[in-house]
Order: C-alpha cells, then sequence, then structure tokens
C-alpha cells in the first residue's frame, strides 16, 4: 500500500464515525426537548382519565385544549391576548428608545456616565414593582401606568446591554475607524453600531423577557382585559383550566417574539465568529 | 517628503517612549526601523501615523504639520484588524466611501485581483487565513492610494513562509504606485530585503541609534553574500543598540565597545 493510498483509508476511517454521529442527533436532537414536558401531560391526563384524581385543581391536557379552544371560538382569547401584546409592544418600545439612547451615552461619554449611571444604578436597586403605587397615583389606574411599569421593566437590562456593548467595544477596532479619519457620525454608524449588534440583540431579549414578566404584573394591578386579567379572573371563579390557558398563551406569544428578534437580526449578524454558532442552528 | 523634526512622547504614566527622532524620508523610499521590544517602534509609527499626537518635535508630509490621521497616511498594523462584520472586499473599500459605487467597486476588485484574493470577494474575514487577512489589511490601506504607507510588524504573526511571500508580495503591491514605506519589525532579514535604509533604534528613551543604508540591487537575493553582509551590520548595531541602551549615539566610544567584545 503506498503512502498515498494509506492516508487516504486513515481519512475515511477518521471522518466515518463523525459523520454517522452527527447523522442521528439531526432528527432527534429536537426531540429529546420533548420527552419531559410529554410524559408530564399525557400522566396527567391518564391519572384524570384512570380516576386517580378528579382534575379539578389540575386540569388534564384535554380539558386545557378544550378551555383555549373555547376561548378562541368566542374571540374572547384573541380580545385578550391582543390587548397584552398591544401593552407589551408600547412599553418594550418606551424602554428600549431610552434605554438605548442613554446605554449609548453613557458608554460613550465618560463624563456622562459619571454622572447619570449612579442614578440608575441606584433606581434599578428597587424592585420595579415597588413603582406600582407611585405610577397608580400619577398616572391612573387605566394604560398609561401599565405601559410605563412595563417600560420601566424593559429599561434596565436594554440601558445595562448597550451600555457595556459600547464600553467594551474593540480599541483596535475604533483605531481602524479613526486611521480612516471617520467623523463621529460615521464612527457610530460604521463601526459602533454594527459592534454592539449582538450584543444588543441579546439585551433586547433580556428587555422583552422582562417586559412579559411585568405585563403581568400590570394586569394584575386591575385590567378588565388582557391574558393577565384572564389568569385573576380564573383564579376568581376557580377556573382552573383558563389560567392554564392564559399561561400557555403566553409561553406561545412570548417564544414568538423572541423568535422575531431572533430572526429578524440574523440575517445581520451573519458574521459572527463565536463559539456558540453550533448550537443554536 | 515626509519629516521628522526632533519627534518626542512621553506617555501619561511618565514613561519617556521617544526622545528627539530626526529622519527624512524622500517620496517612494523603503525605510525599516528595527530594535528591541519595548524601544518604541510603535509609538514612532503612530505618531506618524496621527493616531497619537507627539509630545515633542512635529512630523511634517508635505510641508504640513501631521496633527491627526492624514488622508494621504495609510497603516497597516500587526493584527489584520478586519471588520468582522464586512466581507473581504468591503473591507478593502472601507477607505472608499466618498468615492461614487461603481468607481469604489472597480477599485476593489483591481485590490483583490492584486493580491490575489479575487475568490474571496464575498467572503467573511473570519473565513480567511492569517495570511490571506493581513494581504486584505495592506490591500485596505492602500487602496486609497496613500503616499506614505506605515505598517507595524505586519508579518510577524505568519510562518517564515508565509513571511517571505508577503514580503515579495508587499514589493510588488510598492512597485504599481511607489509609496513611502516605513516599516517596523523585529526581523532583521526582512527589514533588508525591502527596506532602502534600515534604521536601528534604542530603548529607554527611544531614539535613532544607527543608520544602514542597505544599497542593495532589486529583486534581491536572499543567499547573496553582499545581502548576508548587510544582515550582518544590522544585526551587529542591534546588539550594539541593546548593550549601551544609556548612552545616547554621540558618546558612544568605539574603544569601549571593543573592549566589551
Ligand atoms: N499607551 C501607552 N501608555 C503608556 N505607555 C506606553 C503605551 N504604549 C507604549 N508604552 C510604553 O512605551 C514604550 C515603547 O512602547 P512601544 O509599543 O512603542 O514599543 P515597541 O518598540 O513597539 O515594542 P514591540 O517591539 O514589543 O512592539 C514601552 O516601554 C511601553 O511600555
Ligand atoms: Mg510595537
Amino acid at each position: 500500500m503506498s503512502f498515498v493510498s494509506m492516508s487516504a483509508a486513515i481519512d475515511t476511517t477518521a471522518a466515518d464515525p463523525v459523520k454517522r454521529r452527527s447523522a442521528l442527533p439531526r432528527y432527534v436532537t429536537p426531540l429529546i426537548g420533548l420527552i419531559i414536558p410529554v410524559t408530564v401531560a399525557v400522566l396527567c391526563e391518564l391519572a384524570v382519565r384512570w380516576g386517580w384524581s378528579n382534575g379539578r385543581l389540575v386540569p388534564p391536557p384535554s380539558v386545557i385544549y378544550a378551555t383555549f379552544a373555547e376561548l378562541a371560538s368566542t374571540g374572547e382569547l384573541q380580545r385578550h391576548a391582543l390587548a397584552t401584546v398591544a401593552r407589551v409592544a408600547f412599553g418594550f418600545s418606551l424602554g428600549v428608545v431610552a434605554g438605548t439612547i442613554l446605554g449609548a451615552l453613557t458608554g460613550y461619554s465618560v463624563t456622562l456616565f459619571r454622572l447619570l449611571d449612579p442614578t440608575f444604578q441606584a433606581l434599578r436597586a428597587i424592585p420595579s414593582i415597588a413603582w406600582v403605587p407611585l405610577f397608580i397615583l400619577w398616572l391612573g389606574i387605566f394604560e398609561a401606568s401599565k405601559i410605563t411599569l412595563i417600560a420601566v421593566g424593559v429599561f434596565f437590562p436594554v440601558y445595562l446591554g448597550v451600555m457595556g456593548a459600547v464600553m467594551s467595544v474593540d480599541r483596535k477596532i475604533v483605531e481602524v475607524g479613526r486611521a480612516f479619519r471617520l467623523s463621529g457620525f460615521q464612527m457610530v454608524r460604521r463601526i459602533l453600531l454594527p459592534a454592539v449588534l449582538p450584543s444588543y440583540v441579546i439585551a433586547l431579549r433580556s428587555g422583552l423577557g422582562l417586559g412579559w414578566m411585568f405585563v403581568v404584573a400590570a394586569e394584575f394591578m386591575g385590567a378588565s382585559e388582557g391574558l393577565g386579567f384572564l389568569l385573576v379572573d380564573g383564579q376568581q371563579l376557580g377556573k382552573p383550566a383558563q389560567i392554564v390557558a392564559a399561561i400557555v398563551a403566553f409561553a406561545v406569544i412570548g417564544k414568538i417574539t423572541d423568535w422575531l428578534i431572533v430572526g429578524l437580526s440574523a440575517p445581520f449578524l451573519r458574521w459572527e465568529d463565536r463559539f456558540g454558532r453550533g448550537a443554536e442552528r | 517628503m515626509l519629516q521628522l523634526e526632533g519627534v518626542g512622547k512621553t506617555y501619561p504614566n511618565n514613561v519617556h517612549a521617544l526622545d528627539g527622532i530626526s529622519l527624512k524620508v524622500s517620496p517612494g523610499e523603503i525605510v525599516a526601523i528595527v530594535g528591541g521590544s519595548g524601544c518604541g517602534k510603535s509609538t514612532m509609527l503612530r505618531a506618524i501615523s496621527g493616531l497619537d499626537v507627539a509630545s515633542q518635535g512635529r512630523v511634517v508630509l508635505d510641508g504640513v504639520a501631521v496633527m491627526a490621521p492624514h488622508e494621504k497616511i495609510g497603516i497597516v498594523f500587526q493584527e489584520p484588524r478586519l471588520l468582522p462584520w464586512l466581507s473581504v472586499a468591503g473591507n478593502i473599500g472601507f477607505g472608499l466611501d466618498h468615492l461614487a459605487r461603481a468607481e469604489r467597486n472597480a477599485r476593489v476588485a483591481e485590490a483583490l485581483k492584486r493580491v490575489g484574493l479575487a475568490d474571496k470577494a464575498s467572503v467573511w474575514p473570519r473565513e480567511l487565513s492569517g495570511g490571506q487577512a493581513q494581504r486584505v489589511a495592506i490591500a485596505r490601506a492602500l487602496v486609497p492610494r496613500p503616499e506614505v504607507l506605515l505598517l507595524d510588524e505586519p508579518f510577524s504573526a505568519l510562518d517564515a513562509f508565509t513571511r517571505a511571500d508577503l514580503q515579495e508580495h508587499l514589493l510588488d503591491l510598492w512597485a504599481d504606485s511607489r509609496p513611502t514605506l516605513i516599516l517596523v519589525t523585529h526581523d532583521v532579514e526582512e527589514a533588508v530585503v525591502l527596506a532602502d535604509r534600515v534604521f536601528v533604534m534604542q530603548p529607554r528613551p527611544g531614539r535613532l541609534f544607527e543608520e544602514i543604508v542597505t544599497g542593495l540591487p532589486r529583486p534581491r537575493d536572499r543567499q547573496s553574500s553582499r545581502f548576508d553582509n548587510v544582515k550582518k551590520q544590522v544585526l551587529a548595531a542591534l546588539d550594539r543598540s541593546m548593550a549601551r541602551p544609556v548612552q545616547a549615539p554621540e558618546d558612544r566610544a568605539p574603544e569601549g565597545a571593543a573592549l566589551w567584545w
């Protein structure tokens, strides 16, 4: 056997196990995550069917589905979901705009950092829910106070994320911009913005997560519609299936909005060269 | 014409990195700066580039003092420093934003062909090898047609083979438009292959210690004995510069040096 054919033989044997290892998981990997929830759902359903439990407090999947379908067919679900989504959308937008502008300013300018950051850090230490009574006094019990609370919740992760990202932009890359004599505005557009984009997306995602958290708190404050209202209503009227249906709606819509951020930003982040890329595809 | 008039630099932490550097470089000349680590070579290059401003003296290009990055001065760093979010073509065209798109694309395509990376135009920087990335960095600096190109140890991260390759390549590119090249390097052979004049620097504070005119015809034969002689001359000067770090070149005693050896 010549050296060349031998090394070719070694190559194929070396490549083979790699191929086999990756061929199987391609179809199986996403399913692994389903094992536990599906098992729990099936057990729950069987427990009711076989009479081990009456299912009054822990409604089985079939009842939840029926409730869900009923709420959807009357248009109730859509109405409540829309109200909640609208609140999150407004609050999130406000929080993101404020967090982005102030985060960018404090990250960029040492003076502004020294001036503003201590105040924001002090405010951040207050649990945002603690503002609720004050917001109600100031803004009334209707939309304004709810949206403000959500905006406050979204603001801090976005502010911190943007500030940290701007501060940690690679000095060497900024220097390339300087060497090409970019103006301040061009430096922001051509160097800083693209450089902070990956961290910005992460900041937006954590901001959005908090937005969904705070919309529930806001709707607990007293609302006549919204998924949070469905939760309270289900508790007061003793309808656990409605509560779980609302929770499922939260999960689905929350996940979809998170996907939207990831999906919309993905085309701008294809250049990224980082460790986590493989796991996410 | 590039002129350094008594350029000195003291960093805010009181490190006196550079002292009284005076130097005239004529257009199209290739000058190499060699010296031990930390002797102020990068500091000097950054002062010329305008990225840092000298604390004493001044840098003058065509009669105008350089106070900030200058359109006629390009720079290549030790690392390629490509912008990871731009394709290879985007990186090369980075300094051509003022041009119309068609003109820019034509210049970029030309440069890509010139550095032998025409097939990599739309590739991300992360997909390039170290040598390819450095070629893109050189193309990026050359595409705006600078009068002076500064290179700070541009090939030091590459293996010996790629390095020799890129040295020849740099000479080819230089021959196109003959900008002034100022090259900082650790590699004496690199200095002798490329430069018309080699300056040896001494540390603390950084000063020009000795000037060696290579006077070799191009293309240069790395194997020739004349090449070897110049190399030895530079190496000897380097040794001296490091053995006598405190003394200025004027009060350097030849007998002392002889005694030392
Ligand atoms: N930004 C800085 N602030 C303070 N001191 C610095 C700074 N940059 C360099 N120095 C100091 O100035 C001196 C010269 O540094 P410089 O980077 O110019 O050396 P160099 O000749 O390029 O070295 P090398 O060959 O290792 O790159 C060193 O003593 C270094 O510690
Ligand atoms: Mg250096």
